[in-house]
Order: C-alpha cells, then sequence, then structure tokens
C-alpha cells in the first residue's frame, strides 16, 4: 500500500529563497510563524508575486525582507516606511509591505509610522512585536511593558509604553489588527484583508522573543509564552483601540479593532490636481530606463 | 539618449540658482523629489511642486530629511529618477542615507545649498563648509562624486550632469551649491530637449535567473533593474554578495568596498569636469569653487590691473575651477605644482579643499589658504595679499 503525499513539497516553499535558509532566528522566535502566515496570505489572495515588493527595517523582523523570494528591500533603521512610500508613489502598480519590528517601526521610525498613516498611503505594513530590541541584545523599546526586566533596565522598566493599534487608528489607518503568533489562522486572514484595502493598513502581530526576553524575566521558552496567549487572550473585534494595551502579564485583546475607507495618498493627490490644472495635469510617467535600441558600451547597456 | 521634452523649459530666462537648478533636474529627467522645506534650497522644491503636475511626476513632502533621503531611493527602485534637496542640517540629517545609496548603487542625486554652520549656524547666509561632508559625511570607505556651480546657468546644466553621472556610475552625486549661488539670478538659457544628452538607467537586457544585481560590468558599474518586472531580487545596506544576499565575510567586505571606490577612481577621467583659465606660464594658481570662484576671478583682475611684479616680472596668475571637487583632481594639481609657485585656496569655510590642494601639491608648491567662516563673500584684496604671498 503506498502513501500519496498530499504536498510533495511544503507550499509555502516556493515563496522563500530556500537557498538562504537556515535563517538567523532563535528556536521558539514567533517571526519565522508570521512568514508563514504571510504566504498562506500570499497564496489566499491570488497574489502576483511580480508585483510584489516587501520593505524591512534593521533588527530581526528585518530580516524578513531577505527570505522572501519577491523584489525585496532591506533598508536603514526606522525607515522602511518612507522608502515604501518612495517605492509606492513611483510604482503604483506595486502591491508594497513593510515588515518590521516594534523598536524599528515605532522608535526609530515612529516619526514616520504616524505622517504615513496620516497621509493613507497604500502601504500594508506588519509589526512583529516581541516588546523588546533583539537583534542587539534586548534592551527596553518603546513597546516594552512596565514591570519587566531588559539588558537596559536591569532594576525593571519603569517607562510608559505605546498602545500600537490606538497609534495606528489615531494617526488615521484604514484596518487595524491584532493577533499573537498563536493566532495563525487569523493572522493569515487578517494578512488577506490587508492585501484586500487600499490605504494604509497595519497589523500588530505578538511574538515571542524567548532568548531575551522570555528567559530574563523568567516566563519560560516558546512553548510556554505560546500557553500564555492562548489563556490570556481575548478576541474582540471592533473594540475601542484605547481599551487594548498590552501589559505583563494582562488580557491580550486580539481582533479587527479597525476596518473603514479613506481615500489614499494617490487619489487625494491627482483629485487636487485634475480639480486645480484640469487637462494641463499629466498622471505621472516614471520611465528612467531607455526604451531605445540598446548597444553595450563599457559593458554595460547604453542608449543610442 | 535626448531629453524628454515634456521636461525641458526650452527658452531665455532670467532666473535665480535655486530654480535653474530645478528645471536641470526636470530636463536631466527627474520625475520625482522629496524634500524637507531649509533655508536657503526650499526654491528648489518649490518650483518642483509648482512643474512636475504638468510635467508628469510626484513630489512629496516628507516629515523630515530622514525620510526624504530614504524616500527618494524607494522612488528609484521604483523607476523614478529621484533627488532630494536640502541644506547644512538637513544634509546632517541624510549622511546614513547617502551611505546607503553608494552601499546599495542607488543612483540618485542630493542638492545640497551651502549655508553658514555648524548646527543652525546662518540659516540665509552663504558657506561652502559642507565640502567635507560631502565627501566622508557617512561612515564607512566610499568614494564620492560632486559638482559645484557657480551660475545659475550651471545650476541648469551641471544638474543635468549630476543626474548622467548618478546613472552612469549607479551611484550618489552631491550637488554643492552655496547660498550666494542659489540665490542669484541671471540669464539662464535652456536648450531644446533635443540638444540636451540625458543618460538612461543602466536596464539589463539579462533575464530574471540569469541576473545578478551587483555584478559589475567591464567598467565596473552593475547594470540594474526596476521593481516588479519578476527579477525578486534582494538590496541590502549589509555587506552583499553580488546576487545582493547578506554576505558579512572578510572575503566580500573586500570585493564590494574596494570596487565601490575603484568604480568612481578608475573612471576618473569620465566623471571629473574642472575650468583651467590662464594657468600656462602661472606662477601662482588660485583653486577655487562655487561663488568664491568668481570673487577669486574678481582678486586676479586686480593683481593684473595694478601690475604687480616679484623679480621685476609681472606676477602671472590663473584660476583652477573646481566643478567637480570630488573625485578630487590629484594628479592634475600635482602636475601644477610642479611648474607654479604656489596655489591660494579660497573658500567660505577655514579650511577644507585646501587640505586636499596642499596633499595633491605633495610639497611641490605652497599652498596658501583663505578661510573665511562664512556669512558673505570674501573681500577680494584677502585674495589678492595671498597671491602676492604666494608669487614670492
Amino acid at each position: 500500500m503506498s502513501t500519496e503525499l498530499i504536498h510533495p513539497e511544503n507550499p509555502v516553499e516556493q515563496f522563500l529563497r530556500s537557498d538562504r535558509i537556515p535563517h538567523i532566528w532563535c528556536p521558539g522566535c514567533g517571526i519565522g510563524t508570521t512568514v508563514n502566515c504571510f504566504t498562506r496570505a500570499l497564496i489566499d489572495s491570488k497574489a502576483n508575486l511580480d508585483k510584489l515588493a516587501i520593505v524591512s527595517g534593521i533588527g530581526c523582523t528585518g530580516r524578513v525582507a531577505g527570505y522572501l523570494d519577491l523584489d525585496s528591500f532591506h533598508t536603514t533603521h526606522g525607515r522602511a516606511i518612507p522608502f515604501a512610500t518612495g517605492l509606492k508613489l513611483a510604482n503604483p502598480d506595486l502591491s508594497v509591505v513593510v515588515y518590521s519590528g516594534d523598536g524599528d517601526l515605532f522608535a526609530i521610525g515612529g516619526n514616520h509610522f504616524i505622517h504615513a498613516a496620516r497621509r493613507n498611503v497604500d502601504i500594508k505594513v506588519v509589526c512583529v512585536n516581541n516588546l523588546v530590541y533583539a537583534m542587539t541584545g534586548g534592551q527596553t523599546g518603546p513597546t516594552t511593558p512596565g514591570s519587566v526586566v531588559t539588558a537596559t533596565n536591569p532594576y525593571g522598566t519603569f517607562e510608559p509604553s505605546f498602545n500600537l493599534p490606538q497609534l495606528a487608528e489615531a494617526a488615521g489607518a484604514v484596518y487595524v489588527a491584532r493577533w499573537t503568533t498563536f493566532h495563525v489562522r487569523q493572522l493569515a486572514r487578517s494578512m488577506y484583508e490587508m492585501f484586500q484595502k487600499k490605504g494604509f493598513s497595519f497589523i500588530e502581530v505578538l511574538s515571542p522573543c524567548p532568548t531575551l526576553y522570555q528567559r530574563r524575566n523568567k516566563m519560560g521558552d516558546g512553548l510556554d509564552t505560546m500557553k500564555s496567549y492562548k489563556e490570556k487572550s481575548k478576541k474582540r473585534d471592533g473594540a475601542p483601540t484605547s481599551e487594548v494595551p498590552l501589559t505583563r502579564d494582562g488580557e491580550i485583546v486580539v481582533g479587527k479593532f479597525v476596518d473603514r475607507e479613506r481615500p489614499d495618498y494617490l487619489t487625494l493627490m491627482k483629485a487636487q490636481f485634475q480639480a486645480s490644472l484640469g487637462e494641463r495635469y499629466q498622471e505621472p510617467e516614471m520611465h528612467s530606463g531607455c526604451e531605445f535600441e540598446q548597444s553595450e558600451i563599457d559593458g554595460g547597456t547604453i542608449c543610442q | 539618449m535626448k531629453a524628454d521634452p515634456k521636461g525641458v523649459l526650452t527658452g531665455t530666462h532670467f532666473m535665480d540658482g535655486d530654480h535653474a537648478c530645478c528645471e536641470g533636474a526636470l530636463a536631466g529627467g527627474a520625475r520625482f523629489a522629496a524634500g524637507y522645506p531649509i533655508t536657503p534650497s526650499t526654491e528648489i522644491v518649490e518650483r518642483f511642486s509648482s512643474r512636475i503636475p504638468v510635467v508628469g511626476g510626484v513630489f512629496i513632502q516628507m516629515e523630515d530629511e530622514l525620510a526624504a533621503s530614504i524616500t527618494l531611493q524607494g522612488a528609484v527602485w521604483g523607476g523614478a529618477k529621484a533627488f532630494t534637496v536640502t541644506s547644512g542640517p538637513g544634509f546632517s540629517l541624510m549622511m546614513e542615507h547617502i551611505g546607503y545609496a553608494a552601499m546599495t548603487e542607488t543612483p540618485c542625486v542630493f542638492v545640497d545649498v551651502q549655508r553658514g554652520g555648524p548646527s543652525t549656524g546662518l540659516p540665509t547666509l552663504p558657506a561652502q563648509g559642507d565640502m567635507m561632508q560631502a565627501r566622508w559625511g557617512s561612515h564607512g570607505d566610499y568614494e564620492m562624486i560632486a559638482l559645484c556651480p557657480n551660475s545659475p546657468q550651471e545650476c541648469f546644466d551641471l544638474t543635468i550632469r549630476a543626474f548622467n553621472l548618478a546613472e552612469q556610475f549607479r551611484t550618489p552625486v552631491m550637488f554643492m551649491m552655496d547660498e550666494c549661488v542659489g540665490h542669484m539670478t541671471e540669464k539662464v538659457v535652456i536648450p531644446p530637449a533635443e540638444e540636451i544628452e540625458v543618460t538612461p538607467r543602466r536596464i539589463t537586457s539579462r533575464k530574471p535567473g540569469d541576473f545578478q544585481l551587483f555584478e559589475p560590468c567591464a567598467d565596473q558599474v552593475p547594470d540594474m533593474v526596476e521593481a516588479g518586472q519578476g527579477y525578486h531580487f534582494h538590496v541590502t545596506g549589509l555587506t552583499h554578495s553580488e546576487n545582493g544576499y547578506p554576505s558579512m565575510t572578510v572575503k566580500s567586505q573586500e570585493k564590494l568596498v574596494k570596487r565601490l571606490c575603484s568604480k568612481i577612481r578608475d573612471n576618473f577621467d569620465k566623471i571629473s569636469l574642472n575650468e583651467e583659465t590662464d594657468l600656462e606660464n602661472a606662477d601662482v594658481a588660485v583653486v577655487a569653487y562655487g561663488i568664491t570662484s568668481r570673487v577669486a576671478m574678481r582678486a586676479i583682475r586686480i593683481v593684473r590691473e595694478r601690475g604687480f611684479k616679484v623679480n621685476n616680472r609681472k606676477i602671472r596668475v590663473g584660476m583652477y575651477r573646481l566643478i567637480t571637487p570630488w573625485p578630487f583632481p590629484d594628479e592634475r594639481i600635482h602636475a601644477l605644482a610642479g611648474r607654479i609657485r604656489g596655489f591660494v585656496v579660497p573658500e567660505l569655510n577655514l579650511g577644507q579643499m585646501c587640505r586636499e590642494v596642499q596633499r595633491a601639491a605633495g610639497g611641490h608648491a605652497v599652498t596658501i589658504p583663505v578661510p573665511h567662516a562664512g556669512g558673505t563673500v570674501h573681500d577680494p584684496e584677502t585674495i589678492v595679499a595671498a597671491i602676492l604671498e604666494a608669487a614670492k
């Protein structure tokens, strides 16, 4: 009797640069889980992978761009969103996803986040929130809750932290959801919905950092964190975002909080120019390349 | 290829350097600008924001210069020719992204209309204090191309050249104006589009799977693609191998960083353009750039008019004008040093390019700086005095 393989190869492998595996993430880390959900969303949304670009900043989550077999950009610390803004505005046919961490997006990059949300640039932002700066060794970040020990708060944190969904909603995001890496199906579904939205969309994914957050705070390993996510999570779609802050041991409110319509940046821009300039307005055309016959000069491609 | 006529405002104009720079960018093919307001550069993006909706492109005013200097690079990878415009404090904020552009070989132009510094300094008054910053401002090793116009006409002509060099060598180019040149109004002739040469992006003719984004051609510069074409390429600021993947080894670092430098150094003759006036048989060469080159020309005329002599012979003084301060013309300055008495280097800083002149001269001729802290231009007499001293 033979056994037929349902999937002769891993169905998400087609989305990965398998020649770059093994990845750098620690055992128990949740970033890989989110990438798995992301690829599921790509399957479900039948995305044209040639027209999908992924932009990351710096940090553990910043490495996601390098593992996905897409046009991918690993930019500077905190600046994934403005890079993505330029990419999207220069080529609106692209679907542009920003995939980065809490420190990258909300400390060094916080200003860019609120302004891109305000402008409603049509980019999708996934924030893997592991509550610390992990790549650099577990320092306090803007989402680190109070009363935990970090590399830079050895006597305990005391700074108030950001409530990311509330920040995103206040700044103008049209889609705001939060899940944990325990909620793989819900997260994949949310990512699918994000691809259907036009405008600045934001998903926060709470993720374990067993190496630098849970271990230091005697919270166990990755599996223990998943158990705690299961116990403490409460799904409340449409919950007022002011009521969803995260604390060290408190309830984790998950769900889709915001799903609304606002005209995006390019729509507003074109409407304004058309109203002001009428037929004089020219739609953006970005052709830096060569449309003429090409020949080889200096080994490079120079137009005649 | 020839310029796209949509961006070319052919005709004879009376305009300032800032506006001429904007017209040069449009003629050179720029269809995307990201900026943040800062005196005395703002007029460039103000004009761009007014012109671009009828030319076809995008201007976006970003939340700060950190954003502007990376937004433009996103636009480049999206297929646009793009630039940003700033002045001292904003230029300081952009340094990390100049390094990112150098490392990722992203062709783009940074315009810096120099004002007095450090810090907030003199927002509305001229200086030339960012010349070393343009060369060395980002961390690590790389070579830089920088251009210095000394008139509104050159703000137009050389901005086109800046975009062309950026594309030809896949590198950021610094366009180093100063407040005087930016706000000076003169005649600017914009030729017909068919008379303007524009360098297109080096888009590869290879197919996906057969192309590496950082594999150099014979001129050491790799060809390029833009996002959305099916290449599924990777761009990172990490040290990378020719396929773009991070490769943080000593070997990869040496191979990549040495090429980033040598693709500029070894192509010096294609990049460098400087102007020599009356240097045959000269006793003294004034080395100057930007607005200071025009003040220096006045000083040179004064020396001639007054008939100053050394050893009963009239002093012969000429000018070496740095239009391309970076890469620095080491060999030419060295050659001049062998047959003149001295260099005089007036600049609106307390001594930046004069160090390069002195280094390149290698002790064969004296180098006399004429420093000025900025805020106005030199009194020509200070340059005259230095010329007399150099001629001794």
